[in-house]
């Protein structure tokens, strides 16, 4: 899948291009660290949900509450969770001689169950039981991985690069499906459902078919296979394989994740600051979230979307350029480290420079080729204007096609579709239909001009490029000496201050004790099926 | 028609318009849209008609284009019929003007010589955070950013279920300037009962050296203020804009008439 087999134009110094990635593997290092050792109420949930469990206790007076919530809270109640939720529930499950976890939560909701962290062979036993629950899981993982090669192998990838990325909003799954599949048929290769607003907060992932959300559809297990399985008809029906993405952001990373590894979800969103930055989610928490998350992904063979794009709406688009490389630089460490190719690195950048700043084309174009070469083997996601979209559809329409032509130019892997009621209206059926005509004129009309395409060696674009890799080596330097965390608590990143003490979700992360046990992470470091 | 008609009172302008193509009167205007018809002359004839009803006449579609087999889309340009008399414009005055962040910032530097200070919260049981969130969040709401990312705020959000002594305590430890109290649930009036009592306790404790406080959700009437014991009332669709916009005209105004 990586084929962009581009000659290097920036003449990029691999002296300072090593020094860049070493700095990035060394001010994440501690980071790594604290993430493995530690874990998280979201992770446990998640190897519940890989161990089987399912559905909600819908008898709880604060609504349906899932009952991987209900075991999970219990435990920590009980026992803590500082040995790992498995060898409690799976030591209750035998003890109480009961058939399926479900009845097992069942049991627990009714308040018939003590936990606690078993011992000797009990400890034995469950670790085994666990195992084999969690090992059954993944196996499903595998199975759709395997299934979505034999349906690309089958029905085709797109027949170009960049792939064309759509979203989709109406808050009602049954729209969203009818959206995205004119969505496909008029050309689009990737359709994202984005979340209700406000859900990456939610400490739990709600369940069912949904209909209500504000400005998006919640993300759950059941909208997930119900928009996979419309998309693999209209895979059929366009002749090529229709990618579905969703978003392992927020509280529930590690359990977004596992979801859409149990639906052959293509595409998350999964960024290693994000939610620090824009939610105010603890940092500790993030990074422990995100670090199982992208073992899932790795192991799914999703590819993940990071959202450097956000620092440029919130920081200016020329004086914080350098913030985006480091950024990248640390989500592909990150990411490394969790098991993730670069394949499956969809690093993000974004068009969002004032276009009344002068040169503001050529910059926009130095900023994309310095992400294609430095990063010659990910999918880079381009993203399209969004801060400077007034309301003027028609000046909007114009910039759109500039991000289209840069995205074409720079060889960019997945641009998504820019709408010129950006900021102004949720996009109309027609608003979809010209934003993908403008893709496609941009991509018939010059889609190959990459081929004539020189910039001059001492002229403004590399120029530009080596000066923003600079100033990110700089920054990378600044952020090694002060630590990572103080650095994030310092607002070094998209302008915001999160100390590492505080935010959303901080009660939910637990350090490993000396007996911790988690048999996904067991099976997803060594790659094993049983 | 004599001159005084034509002219609206007390200026040179012109007192009835129309829209202006290339010619005075010309009244041209171009609209766009979707019909859920299949392309083809029942469609065009289905968009004359309805550019007709809208009072363009005559009306010509300019282009038209399928979507899918269900749907057309339309470029439609016409002579809009109608007159406008700008006597009967009325303006909707709000009464503090909208600023850009720059000049937020800008204003609470000059009016305080220091940050000024927003403690948020979901009071009572209410757990849905997302309205105060999407105000305060730097992430923000409508294409704005949320007041985080002002940087002459110092927000602290309290999140959700927070008490009323315990808010009102905060508030005081912080020195808060202004205080956002989120309401979804409306059960029983539950965001009336509550908001009433969060304010009568913040008028217990600190008097008229109270912060400002402000209620907002999406059930609020904006003129329940009095009845409520708030200073402001946000209902639905509020930008975290329009607040950061209030906050330093009522800043400004509390420094003009002390309490």
């Amino acid at each position: 899948m990586s084929v962009h087999s581009r000659p290097p134009l920036l003449d990029l110094d691999p002296a300072v291009v090593a020094t860049a990635r070493h700095l990035a593997a060394k001010a994440a290092a501690p980071v790594v660290e604290i993430a493995r050792s530690h874990t998280t109420v979201s992770v446990e949930r998640a190897t519940l949900r890989l161990a089987g469990i399912t559905g909600a206790d819908s008898t709880h007076r604060a609504g349906d509450v899932p009952w991987v919530n209900r075991v999970v809270d219990t435990v920590a109640e009980h026992c803590g969770l500082q040995d790992g939720v498995c060898g409690p529930v799976f030591h209750a499950l035998a003890e109480h001689n009961l058939g399926s976890l479900t009845e097992l939560a069942e049991a627990t909701a009714a308040g018939q169950v003590t936990y606690r962290v078993p011992t000797g062979k009990d400890a034995t036993r469950a670790a085994k039981a666990s195992r084999a629950a969690v090992a059954k899981g993944l196996r499903t993982v595998d199975r759709n991985r395997a299934q979505r090669d034999k349906l690309v192998a089958k029905l085709g990838d797109p027949p170009r690069r960049p792939w064309i990325y759509l979203i989709v909003a109406t808050g009602d799954i049954d729209e969203d499906v009818v959206q995205a599949a004119n969505a496909a048929r008029a050309g689009a290769d990737i359709i994202a459902v984005i979340r209700s607003t406000g859900q990456s907060l939610l400490d739990y992932v709600p369940e069912g078919a949904t209909h209500h959300g504000f400005a998006g559809t919640y993300a759950t297990q059941e909208n997930f296979r119900i928009m996979r399985a419309a998309m693999d008809e209209v895979s059929r029906e366009v002749g090529r394989y229709v990618r579905v993405t969703n978003y392992a952001s927020g509280l529930c990373m590690p359990e977004i994740a596992v979801l859409a590894g149990l639906q052959r979800l293509d595409m998350m969103l999964n960024d290693s600051m994000y939610g620090i930055l824009f939610r105010d989610i603890n940092p500790i928490r993030t990074f422990v979230d995100q670090r199982f998350s992208r073992q899932v992904h790795a192991r799914a063979g999703i590819i993940i979307n990071t959202g450097e794009d956000n620092y440029l709406t919130t920081a200016d688009a020329v004086d914080a350029a350098h913030t985006v490389t480091v950024s990248q630089l640390l989500n592909e460490h990150f990411a490394h480290e969790a098991g993730l190719p670069d394949e499956l690195l969809g690093l993000g950048h974004a068009f969002e420079i004032n276009p009344k700043v002068p040169e503001s084309f050529r910059l926009e174009l130095a900023h994309a080729l310095l992400a294609r070469e430095l990063f010659p083997d990910a999918p880079l996601k381009w993203m399209p204007p969004t801060k400077h979209m007034t309301g003027d559809v028609f000046n909007g329409y114009l910039l759109d096609g500039f991000f289209n032509l840069a995205g074409a130019l720079t060889g960019q892997s997945i641009l998504l579709v820019g709408m010129m009621t950006e900021a102004v209206v949720t996009p109309f059926l027609s608003d979809r239909d010209l934003a993908l005509a403008n893709v496609r004129y941009v991509l018939e009309a010059a889609g190959n001009l990459a081929e004539d395409f020189r910039p001059a060696p001492d002229g403004l674009i590399v120029k530009r490029a080596h000066q923003v890799l600079g100033e990110a080596v700089d920054l990378l330097g600044r952020v090694v000496d002060d630590g990572l965390l103080n650095a994030i608590a310092e607002g070094t990143f998209g302008l915001m201050k999160r100390p590492p003490d505080q935010g959303k979700g901080v009660a939910g992360v637990i350090a490993k004790g000396e007996g911790y046990r988690n048999p996904a992470t067991d099976l997803l470091d060594e790659g094993a099926t049983k | 028609m004599t001159s005084s008609d034509t002219q609206a009172p007390g200026s040179s302008e012109k007192r009835y318009v129309r829209p202006y193509g290339d010619t005075s009167g010309d009244g041209m205007v171009q609209t766009s849209f979707t019909l859920p018809v299949p392309h083809g002359p029942r469609a065009e004839g289905a968009a004359l008609l309805l550019a007709a009803k809208m009072g363009l006449e005559p009306a010509m579609v300019v282009h038209s284009n399928p979507i899918g087999p269900d749907f057309t889309f339309f470029v439609v340009y016409g002579s809009a019929k109608h007159i406008i008399d700008l006597t009967e414009v009325e303006v909707v005055e709000r009464e503090y003007p909208l600023l850009p962040p720059s000049e937020v910032n800008t204003v609470i530097k000059r009016a305080l010589r220091r940050k000024l200070v927003v403690v948020g919260a979901c009071i009572g049981t209410d757990a849905h955070t997302v309205g105060i969130d999407a105000i305060l969040n730097i992430k923000g709401f409508a294409g704005e950013k949320g007041l985080e990312y002002y940087r002459e705020l110092r927000v602290v959000n309290l999140g959700a279920q927070v008490s009323v002594p315990d808010l009102v305590k905060r508030a005081r430890a912080e020195k808060a300037d202004a205080v956002l109290v989120s309401q979804v649930v409306t059960q029983r009036d539950a965001h009336i009962l509550n908001t009433q009592e969060m304010s009568a306790a913040f008028r217990e404790a600190m008097g008229g050296r109270r912060p400002l406080l402000i209620a907002g959700g999406p059930r609020f009437d904006p003129r329940m203020a009095g009845d409520l014991g708030v200073d402001r009332v946000f209902s639905r669709g509020t930008t975290p804009g329009e607040v950061a916009s209030y906050l330093v005209h009522a800043i400004n105004q509390r420094k003009e008439q002390p309490a």
